[in-house]
């Protein structure tokens, strides 16, 4: 007689909502399956809601990220990464269950995602002055353009790509200062919520990062428009529900960013577009003078 | 206060065709349809001349040679020869800025004061600068290889007709791309003149194109299929509308729209100074001004002393013939602004705050209101959060700089913030705490080409002005 083998003890994925993990208050959930059609997990189906309550702790969570030095956000972003590396192995399987993709695809993507992350790290201090100007306006002043960020951003992840296109569009809001709801991919919304125990646990201040499993087409519209959201990507939109989300955007004239034309490759290095788009100028002007 | 003679200035030198049609592929041509309007002189209701109101049909023959100059010449041309030609509309407006200013004053009923030196030398300023970025792109910091994006849609208000009308070409320009431009329906006399300018420089036909018409035409311009940018300075109703109307599209949007400023000023400000620039934030242009100072925010200390200096000076301030070089305060451009400003100022009183104008005659004839001053303002007011968009101060309180940062940021816009402290680090601090595009630091109303305009939150989106000004019509 052979010894039962052992079984094992499965995670129950919840949102992330100002740091803490709350099951939808809808009490809603669906089935994620792997790609060969298996059973993974019941997964928490976000409700209008718990968007609202995502964007509260977003605002809430915005003067303290903003305020912080470009200096620290860096270390963060990059501990983020660090503690990526360390669960490497669960993001790898996580992807093979969900994607599809081999192992050596998966271990490919993971490490991608780390490099990623420790991209955008170096980019929270250095931004600034390459967006910047000291404006040699024509008259006795002191003059000076600074970026900073445009505050609640609502962000609808890529379907595809679970892993490493979520970091390609969260990090580069967070690491200006802005603060985010992210709707994760609804196919795969796993390792998303394996990724919002890394945030969890790299002293990112809750409320900066907030995390809603569940269907695009139900959530993107409320957080289009939500009047205290500024700014809202799109990338994870289909075709029809990009436009009305733009639609209803223009309420209160957020910052949008539309859907690529094309997928995008997400393995090729980044430009500063994702993180221009979430940036304000501010100018300041004083006279000089004895 | 002193007695001054009538000095104005000679309206003989502008010379004001009784009827114009479209600028279009370089020619004047007339609409395809037969719908035309007058503009008036606010000063005086004279009737100044007879213009198109172009449709959508004309908007079309507008937006293809528009197409055309792009994809046969301007798209072409090597940057440097673009420069040139920006360098010449440059000279051409400094050599005539004296019309042109004369011209702006008739049309609009700004002071000929501030058309001739604030509007036309920021004019031919704002040239000069794109000029010179024509040929050095690919060193702005905006990639290796900027592209044009084609044609540009601008349509543009009233309130600095000239001004805004080279902040949108000028760039538009330099960096390659061709537009159809629509200036305000009250005031489109010296965007016509500007299509005269565009000859004299030689410009290739299509380049510019100048459609005039009121609402109707900004929006078939707008939603036209084959235009690659849209540029909008105005209101954040309308503004709203184009965000809407764009959805769907692959068309690149800057907004520049509405706000309603704080300005704030501290115990220890200069206070003579302080009292100059709350006069020039909010007096300026009549108020017509996106980023005027219309909130005063004072420090409680301070209320008594500000209020009854800012009442002195505003009893020195003269209203009356825009094109007299004393005159401070011109015409109200329109008689439908004049009813908006009277409707937030009756609702102003009704709503329980305390109005106050110096006593100051008011011509017969023409659009005028008075410089107005509101104190016992409440923040749940509506002048204390609409855009009057008129010569009207609506004064708040406020003790400690926190509460201050507060009060400035309780407002949907974000257009532009004033402070006035002789401490360095207040300055700093609160510059850093205001949720606003341009914050002006003992100064206000300071605009330079080289320096990035626009709002935060509702007041729109995207930066006119300086290397960031090259972003909205480039391809990067």
């Amino acid at each position: 007689m052979t010894e039962p083998s052992r079984l094992a003890v499965r995670k129950t994925y919840k949102l992330y909502i100002g740091g803490a993990f709350p099951r939808s208050e809808s009490g809603r959930s669906y089935v994620v399956t792997s790609s060969k059609g298996d059973f993974l997990a019941n997964a928490s189906r976000a409700s209008r809601k718990d968007a609202r309550d995502a964007v509260q702790a977003a605002r809430k969570a915005f003067p303290g990220w903003s305020g912080a030095t470009a200096y620290n956000r860096g270390q963060i972003l990059y501990r983020v990464a660090e503690m990526l590396e360390g669960r490497r192995a669960q993001f790898v399987a996580e992807l093979v269950d969900a994607d599809g993709v081999s192992a050596r695809k998966a271990g490919e993507l993971a490490d991608a995602t780390v490099d990623r992350l420790v991209w955008y790290a170096g980019w929270s201090d250095k931004i600034g002055a390459v967006r910047g100007a000291a404006n040699p306006v024509a008259g006795p002043y002191f003059n000076l353009s600074t970026t900073e960020p445009t505050g609640v951003v609502a962000v609808v992840a890529p379907q595809g790509a679970p892993l490493l296109g979520l970091i390609s569009v969260i990090a580069p809001v967070i690491v200006t200062g802005n603060t985010c709801v992210v709707v994760a991919s609804e196919r795969a919304p796993l390792p998303a919520i394996t990724l919002a125990e890394v945030l969890a646990t790299s002293d990112l201040p809750g409320g900066v990062v907030n995390l809603l499993t569940g269907a695009a087409p139900e959530l993107a519209p409320w957080l289009a428009s939500h009047m205290d959201v500024n700014a809202i990507d799109l990338t994870g939109c289909a075709a029809e529900l990009a436009v009305t989300c733009e639609q209803q955007a223009a309420e209160n004239l957020k910052r949008v960013l539309r859907p690529p034309n094309a997928t995008p490759d997400w393995l090729a290095t980044p430009g500063l577009d994702r993180m221009t788009a979430f940036l304000e100028t501010k100018t300041v002007w004083h006279p000089t003078g004895i | 206060m002193f007695e001054y003679a009538p000095a104005p200035e000679s309206r003989d030198i502008v010379d004001i065709r009784p009827s114009y049609g479209l600028f279009i592929n370089g020619e004047w041509v007339d609409s395809l349809g037969d719908e035309r309007d007058k503009t008036v002189n606010p000063a005086s209701e004279e009737v100044l001349a007879e213009f198109t109101l172009a449709s959508e049909a004309d908007v079309d023959r507008a937006v293809s040679a528009a197409r055309k100059a792009y994809e046969s010449v301007w798209g072409q041309l090597p940057g440097r020869e673009r420069a040139k030609y920006l360098f010449r509309i440059a000279r051409i407006i400094q050599e005539r800025s004296r019309e042109l200013a004369v011209l702006e004053s008739l049309d609009n009923g700004k002071p000929i004061r501030e058309s001739r030196d604030v509007d036309l030398p920021l004019v031919a300023a704002h040239f000069f600068y794109y000029a010179g970025w024509a040929d050095k792109l690919e060193h702005a910091g905006l990639g290796a290889d900027p592209r044009a994006l084609g044609v540009a849609a601008q349509v543009i208000p009233w309130n600095f007709p000239l001004l805004m009308l080279a902040w949108k070409i000028a760039p538009a320009l330099a960096c390659g791309n061709t537009v159809v431009l629509k200036p305000a329906e009250t005031t489109p006399l010296t965007a016509l003149a500007f299509a005269e300018i565009c000859r004299q420089a030689d410009l290739p036909p299509g380049v510019v194109n100048i459609v005039t018409g009121a609402g109707a035409t900004g929006q078939a311009l707008v939603g036209h299929p084959d235009v690659d940018k849209v540029a909008f300075t105005g209101s954040t109703e309308v503004g709203r509308m184009i965000a809407r109307s764009v959805a769907g599209t692959r068309k690149k949007v800057t907004l520049e729209l509405g706000g309603k400023a704080a300005n704030i000023v501290f115990d220890d400000a200069a206070l003579d100074q302080a009292v100059e620039g709350i006069v020039n934030g909010i007096f300026f242009n009549q108020g017509h001004v996106c980023c005027a100072g219309s909130r005063l925010l004072v420090q409680e200390s301070i209320e008594t002393e500000l209020l009854d200096a800012l009442k002195r000076r505003l009893s020195t301030l003269r209203l009356g013939d825009p094109l007299d070089k004393n005159t401070d305060i011109g015409a109200i451009n329109s008689a439908a602004q004049l009813a908006k400003i009277r409707s937030l100022t009756e609702a102003g009183e009704q709503e329980g705050a305390e109005r106050w104008s110096p006593s100051c005659p008011i011509p017969d004839k023409g659009y005028w209101f008075p410089p107005t001053l509101f104190t016992g303002v409440a923040q749940s007011h509506r002048i204390a959060r609409e855009e009057i968009f008129g010569p009207v101060l609506s004064v708040l309180t406020f003790r400690t700089p926190a509460e201050a940062v507060e009060k400035a940021n309780n407002s949907p816009y974000g257009l532009s913030a004033g402070v006035w402290t002789e401490k360095g680090s207040r300055i700093l601090w609160m510059a850093d705490k205001l949720r606003a595009g341009v914050v002006w630091a003992n100064t206000f109303n300071r605009f330079d080409p080289t320096s990035p305009f626009g709002g935060y939150k509702e007041s729109g989106y995207g930066r006119e002005g300086g290397r960031h000004g090259l972003e909205a019509y480039l391809d990067v």
